[in-house]
């Protein structure tokens, strides 16, 4: 399934990547699968997207790791959110 | 209500004259405004840069704003957030609120400037003599929003 990821904070910068569109595995079917996924990508970016690390939302809905991901949805991957 | 996402530079005293104008029944005008400050523990800051996610921030924002106005009877509400680069002194985010009487406009925009530090996706690094790095929710703010959520409906 095709998934468009967002990156913002810390991930972003670090891994030099502001949005692209993954083709992943159809057996992924939560958020923490994905991040599962995308850590095998290489060291960098298993630490930065450790669990603790990272915040995620879902068609810009915050979200739990345990929320499932769908065909088309897009999931963003932050750094926890500093504002005002 | 009015919301605003902008790089450049915002005008507290132009913005308070539009929403005192917006109703008659206005006896309040409360505003918060947000500054950087030069330093972070003990290392001087040299700017900070500020990004967003556009569409879900406006709507977080947005839901902020309707949130405050279930709570307390507000006659207009302005929010503004700057992102980019940004140095030391420089104004960072407005938050503004007009309302029949001070308590309203008091707690109504602290409330939304507490909300908007937990909940509006907006991502802050810091550059200081000692290097970068992209700051945190802080526990305090978590906290602050945490009272906010005890109590339900205004006092």
């Amino acid at each position: 399934m095709k998934i468009k990821l967002v990156y913002f904070g810390r991930p972003r910068e670090q891994l030099k990547i502001a949005n692209e569109t993954a083709d992943v595995p159809e057996s992924l079917s939560t958020l923490a699968e994905l991040l599962v996924w995308l850590r095998a990508r290489g060291e960098e970016w298993a630490r930065e997207l450790a669990e603790n690390r990272v915040r995620c939302a879902i068609n810009q809905e915050f979200s739990g790791l345990a929320a499932r991901i769908g065909d088309q949805d897009e999931v963003a991957i932050f750094s926890p959110i500093s504002g005002g | 209500m009015s919301i605003s996402i902008q790089e450049h530079d915002f005008d507290v005293a132009a913005e308070m004259a539009a929403l005192r104008h917006g109703s008659s029944k206005t006896g309040a005008l409360v505003s918060f405004v947000g500054l950087v400050r030069d330093f972070s523990k003990d290392d001087r800051i040299e700017n900070i840069f500020l990004e967003h996610y556009p569409g879900m921030t406006e709507n977080a924002l947005d839901k902020i704003i309707r949130e405050a106005t279930l709570r307390w009877n507000l006659l207009g509400t302005r929010v503004i957030h700057r992102i980019g680069l940004l140095l030391p002194n420089d104004q960072i985010v407005l938050v503004a609120t007009a309302a029949q009487h001070r308590g309203e406009a008091f707690a109504s925009c602290e409330f939304i400037i507490d909300y908007l530090k937990t909940a509006a996706p907006f991502w802050k690094k810091e550059q200081t003599d000692h290097g970068g790095q992209w700051l945190e929710t802080r526990d305090s703010d978590i906290q602050r929003m945490e009272h906010w959520i005890k109590t339900e409906k205004p006092a």
